[in-house]
Order: C-alpha cells, then structure tokens, then sequence
C-alpha cells in the first residue's frame, strides 16, 4: 500500500491553550472546544426559536417546537408517569448528544462522543441520578428491583445476582454503545478514504461506498442520540415504578 | 508467528462478531415488514421500536469491529 493508513489519528486530543493548574493539566482543547460550540449551537437555537413566539410558528420555531414534542414525547411514553420533573435533564442530555454527533460529521472536525471517557461521564451521571432518584422515592424498598415477581424462592438465589449485574453494567453498556457507534463509523470512512487515496483512477469505486457510508452515519448519529435518551427513560421508569 | 501476522489474524476473528449483528439487523426488519404487512395500520406505532432494535443490535457487532480497529490500528 502506497499510503500509510492512520483512520485513529483524527481522534487525537489536541491542546489548543494550553493550561496547568498545579500538576493538573486543564488545557482547552479541541475537544472542549467542540462542546462549546454544541452547547453554544443549542442555546442558539433554544433562545432564538421562542425569542419571538408565535402561535403559527415559523421555521426556526417549528425546529425547536419539534425537538421540544419529540422528547416530550418519548418521555411521556416510556418513562411513565411522574417522570416530567426529569424532562429538562433528559432533553438536554438528548441534544447534547445529538450535537456532537452531527458535529462530528463534518469533514475535519472532531467526535467528542467517540471518546469513552465523554460518553462514560454522560453514562455514570445518568446511573447514578437514576440510582439516587430511586433511592429517595422507595428508600430500603428500591432493592425490590432486583428480586423480580412471582418466582419460586430457589431460583431467587439465582436470579438476584444475575438483575443485580445486569443493573450494575448499565453505565458501561450505555457507553459503550454511543462510542463504539461513533468510533467504527468514523474510523470505516477514513479507511474508505484511504483506500480511495491508494488506487488512483479506481477510486471512484470507495468514494460511492464513502458517499452512502455518510448517509447511514448521519443516521447513525440521530439514532443514537435517540438511544441514549429512550434507555435513560427507561432506566428512569425502574427506578420510579419499579417494574 | 510474527506479532504483525497474529494481530492480522486476531483483527479478522473479532469480525466475526459482525455476524451476529448481520443476524440481528435482518431479524428486526423482517419482523417490521411482517408487522406492517399484516396491519400496516401499526407502523406509526412499530416504527420507533424497529429503530431502537436497529441501533441495539447494530452495536453488539461494533464492539466486535472496535476491537478488530484497536487491535490493527492501536498503538
């Protein structure tokens, strides 16, 4: 091969100023930059949106209006009742999410989400608000959850560490999910790339794939954003309901 | 065997967890078609279950890929 293939390098954590408190490095890198510019993009189109509120919205308002219903939406039907005092965490993990993902799209730039340490931040906030959240409202009965109903006693022994584990690798699980899905797709188009770089006049051929591979990306993207924010209410309906 | 030929060989045997979510991704769609065939009245209703089904599945057999990456790429 002609080229020396490098799909990982585009993931590299640039510092872009560099700062040190102490022994700890706390550098704005590209990273942090592109979260800013996330969370700038969404508060953007948050405010803007319903700056001039009609009744008969225009585009920019209907935009909003239509991400507003549609994580509404999922919240009302998968998390059951009383999960509205959540909507607000829920809408935003959503967007911010979806935010980077299609950030990341863009030639050039940078996934924050197709970095595990991100997602298993975004992750171990959601279990461990879920957690407490369960804990509050059931107290001593929020261990309920892990003894399923209407089972022989015998099999108890069994089915308890088992609920138990698969409660306890939900963060992971979570994380894994978003940033595996961001990594493989990001890193399949800088392969295509570089085959399209390596065959000359062939590569037409891998450029097509690359074309179709950034429109399942871009489904991608939503979708797991969409994942993220369903699994979160479902979690969320276990801790409220407890089954 | 040399370490390069055997992270070769290791990168092809983690692809095959992509057989499962070749598996799983057909299974899903095909019990949509079947659903909407038979009522096509549900597939508001279905649709958003398929796509949830679509993204799970889909990401069992990426673990499987992002290992085969960090195998051949990693350093």
């Amino acid at each position: 091969m002609a080229i020396e293939l490098q799909p990982l390098e585009q993931f590299t954590i640039e510092r872009l100023v560099p700062l040190h408190i102490g022994r700890l490095d706390v550098s704005f890198t590209n990273s942090a930059l592109l979260m800013t510019i996330a969370v700038v993009l969404i508060t953007a189109l948050m405010v803007l949106g319903t700056r001039k509120a009609a009744l008969v919205p225009g585009r920019w308002q209907s935009v909003t209006e239509m991400a507003y219903e549609f994580v509404a939406n999922m919240v009302d039907t998968n998390a059951g009742h009383g999960a509205r005092d959540f909507f607000p965490f829920i809408f935003t993990l959503f967007m911010f999410i979806l935010f980077s993902n299609l950030l990341g799209l863009i030639p050039y730039s940078f996934t924050i989400t197709s970095h595990i340490i991100v997602t298993f931040a975004l992750a171990a906030v959601v279990f461990i608000g879920v957690t407490i959240v369960g804990i509050v409202r059931h107290g001593f009965h929020f261990l309920r959850l892990f003894v399923p109903e209407g089972v022989p006693v015998a099999l108890l022994v069994l089915l308890v560490p088992i609920e138990l584990l698969s409660y306890c690798i939900r963060p992971f699980t979570l994380s894994i999910r978003l940033f595996a899905n961001m990594l493989a797709g990001h890193t399949m188009l800088a392969i295509f790339g570089g085959f399209a770089a390596s065959v000359g006049l062939f590569a037409i051929f891998p450029l097509g794939i690359n074309v179709l591979l950034v429109g399942l990306e871009l489904l991608v993207a939503v979708l797991q954003a969409y994942v993220f924010a369903i699994l979160t209410c479902l979690y969320l309906r276990d801790a409220l309901h407890l089954h | 065997m040399d370490l390069a030929s055997a992270k070769m060989i290791g990168a092809g045997l983690a692809c095959i967890a992509l057989v499962g979510a070749g598996i799983g991704i057909g299974n899903v769609f095909s019990a949509l078609i079947n659903s909407v065939a038979r009522n096509p009245a549900s597939q508001g209703l279905v649709q958003p279950f398929a796509f949830l089904g679509f993204a799970l599945a889909e990401a069992t057999g990426l673990f499987g890929f992002v290992v085969a990456l960090i195998i051949l790429f990693g350093r």
